[in-house]
């Protein structure tokens, strides 16, 4: 029977049938930050335990550090305290960390497929949600518990339920204007924010398949906001070509073979899913939300809606929203006034990202009283940028050009909103208190809008912009 | 190991969270996530729910030293934050019921011990009203038997059967389920290419 690529790789990392009737699935990829792992390495040492698999096992600091300066000690003294345990820790039981000096620093998500860690056919795993990010590539890739970074660190394995596997297909060809996070932002829309629970995601049909890796890692990268806690695209040439000569990706001969492999983990056709969703790529226009959580969300052109559209299950959470945000319906999203910009996240703080706003910024201004942040992804993406004059283009337009770091997308450094401030962002979370402030509002949308926002000084369509 | 493992059943007085889709950003903000213990967090969860609503369940009299939470839908979605089943667990939550749980949400709380069973939209409204209705009354959470119990009525439950079994048996830490493998976890990671350099 043709399989798929979840039934192949599971198989192959699956070390026994447990008692329980779960998986031990293998870890081939453990990715750790500090922020969920200072916990798990004391249990570790409670039990006595050393890292099973160091080798498979790489660490970054992203979460808490300042994207101003980051000259060691941080001014927060519970930064510097967290970072000093990673750095302990990974040093301790001999694990290499992606530390400030290395060059390579950045959020984990970035950092694992631009270094070539995350591969096809992988399982992945790390003590954060967003770890669908590395699907991408054509892995297993999921989100963890900090128990179970305990239980990765001590066993290299984890007791897992297989999912149920759900094609989301994307058929027609998407506008101008119109970018992989508005895609994933649609599908969010229509599966809703819970639909994806108890399965995973394979994303295919033809505009997944022509976006190049940055955009699948945006689309994947969301899976969770789905309520899928993993997603993956299989992979093709369009991978190969991004791994080829990265640092950590096989070289010579070694990477011949691994494509090869590679080529054989992917989905079979005539593969059966447990079910198959259709989205419309053509009729996607640019997203973004209005509410408290990714799936509440209307095309730029489009009003916010009235509750009593709503299902009825989720008519108190509108309302809720609605409240919270102090949004009316039937007000068009565009032309909501904006107090603070924010391109950065592991959902858009790549390179191509930053291109994206930065084509927007060039030769414009950032609208008085607007707070406009451009943080990158990692250190290289920062390099990067800087090499190509985009640095430049975002001062001039009057963006701060930080660092890199999570920085806003969670607000545990000191960028955060400030009282009931708007936000427009690049990243993935628009929950309640999610951007540092409890009465913060986030609209979630794609780094070109936020962009394009930023300059207006309100929601605008940057198609309009860009004409 | 003692028999005070399992998990068989969780019997408390309850405490209703009505709302769908609460992130786990919701029950404990990042901004306690600050910290290289889990100790304390159990006062910060909710905490901005709680200033803003001062009827929060958690803030009121009548829920204090509850221990079974009966909440909506999606429950505990978002984050991958641990500290959100830590937080109610030091709250003194030892067992939820709701319509469903995020994933990873769901895997913490069993890997703690917390049991986390599903039951149907209407069963849910009836056990919300009622045990407001009724703060001080016991609820039973029945794991191995996949029901609750409250006010005389017995409702039907469910708990995917990997997270049931090890409730029950009381192998939730699964740390040493899983070091039992032994030589199985090399050999398993020696037969991947990607291993083994290709
Ligand atoms: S950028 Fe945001 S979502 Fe991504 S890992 Fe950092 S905090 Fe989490």
């Amino acid at each position: 029977m043709a399989q798929t690529l979840l039934d192949k790789v599971w198989e192959a990392h699956t070390v026994r049938t447990l008692p329980s009737g779960q998986t031990q699935l293998l870890i081939g990829l453990h990715l750790i930050h500090e922020v969920t792992t200072p916990q798990a390495f004391d249990m570790l040492k409670d039990l006595k335990l050393k890292v099973r698999m160091p080798e498979r096992t790489f660490g970054t600091l992203d979460h808490i550090i300042p994207t101003t300066s980051q000259v060691r000690p941080y001014a927060d003294p519970m930064a510097e305290e967290m970072a000093e345990h990673m750095i302990r820790n990974t040093r301790d039981f001999g694990l290499p960390l992606f530390d400030l000096d290395s060059g390579r620093q950045g959020i984990v998500h970035v950092i694992g497929p631009e270094l070539g860690l995350s591969q096809p056919g992988m399982t992945i795993a790390c003590g954060d949600s967003h770890t669908s990010t590395h699907g991408a590539v054509g892995a297993i890739a999921f989100g963890i518990g900090t128990s179970q970074v305990r239980d990765v660190l001590a066993t290299q394995c984890l007791a897992m339920a297989k999912p149920r596997l759900r094609q989301v297909r994307v058929d027609g060809a998407l506008a101008r204007g119109v970018t992989a996070k508005d895609v994933i932002l649609a599908i969010i829309r229509q599966l809703g924010v819970k639909g994806g629970v108890g399965y995973a995601y394979e994303y295919a049909g033809p505009v997944v398949e022509r976006m190049t890796m940055e955009e699948r890692l945006t689309l994947c990268n969301m899976s969770i906001e789905g309520g899928a806690r993993f997603g993956y695209v299989n992979p093709d040439q369009t991978t190969f070509d991004y791994l080829r000569g990265r640092p950590y990706a096989p070289a010579g001969d070694a990477f011949e073979r691994a494509v090869t492999w590679w080529k054989s983990v992917a989905t079979e056709s005539g593969a059966r899913y447990d079910d198959v969703a259709h989205v419309d790529g053509s009729a996607i226009e640019p997203v973004v939300t209005w509410g408290i959580n990714p799936g509440m969300s209307v095309s730029v052109s489009e009003r916010i809606p009235d509750p009593a559209s709503a299902p009825e299950s989720d008519r108190p959470t509108y309302r809720e929203a609605l409240a919270f945000m102090g949004f009316a319906p039937g007000q068009p999203i565009k032309g909501t006034k904006i107090d603070v910009a924010f391109v950065g996240s592991c959902t858009n703080g790549r390179l191509s990202d930053l291109r994206a706003a930065a084509e927007v910024a060039k030769g414009r201004k950032v609208a008085p009283g607007v707070r406009a942040l451009i943080v990158p992804g990692s250190q290289q993406v920062a390099k990067a940028a800087e090499a190509e004059g985009l640095a430049d283009v975002f001062t001039a337009a009057g963006f701060e050009w930080r660092r890199a770091g999570c920085s806003m997308c969670l607000g545990m450094n000191d960028d955060k909103l400030k009282g009931r401030e708007v936000s427009a962002s690049s990243s993935n979370r628009n929950f309640i208190g999610r951007q540092g402030s409890p009465t913060g509002r986030t609209l979630l949308m794609s780094p070109a809008m936020v962009a394009a926002a930023a300059i207006a000084g309100a929601v605008a369509d940057v198609r309009e912009v860009l004409r | 190991m003692s028999t005070d493992l399992r998990r068989r059943q969780v019997v408390g007085r309850g405490l209703p969270l009505p709302g769908n889709d609460i992130d786990t950003d919701r029950i404990i903000p990042a901004r306690f996530l600050k910290a290289v213990t889990f100790a304390g967090l159990g006062e910060h969860a909710f905490e901005d729910a709680r200033k803003v609503d001062p009827e929060h369940p958690f803030n009121q009299k009548a829920y204090q030293g509850a221990s079974i939470m009966v909440v909506g839908q999606n429950f505990g979605c978002g984050s991958s934050r641990e500290h959100a089943p830590q937080a109610l667990l030091d709250w003194g939550i030892g067992a939820l019921v709701g319509g469903s749980f995020g994933e990873i949400f769901f895997g913490n709380c069993t890997t703690n011990g917390m049991p986390c069973l599903t039951a149907s939209p209407a069963d849910l409204e009836w056990l919300q009203r009622e045990v407001g209705r009724r703060p001080g009354e016991p609820l039973t959470v029945d794991v191995e038997r996949r029901e609750i119990r409250f006010a005389g009525r017995t409702i039907t439950a469910a708990i995917p059967d990997g997270a049931r079994n090890v409730l029950v048996d009381g192998s939730w830490n699964t740390t040493g389920v899983l070091l039992e493998a032994g030589g199985a976890i090399e050999a398993t990671a020696r037969r991947l290419p990607y291993v083994t350099g290709f």
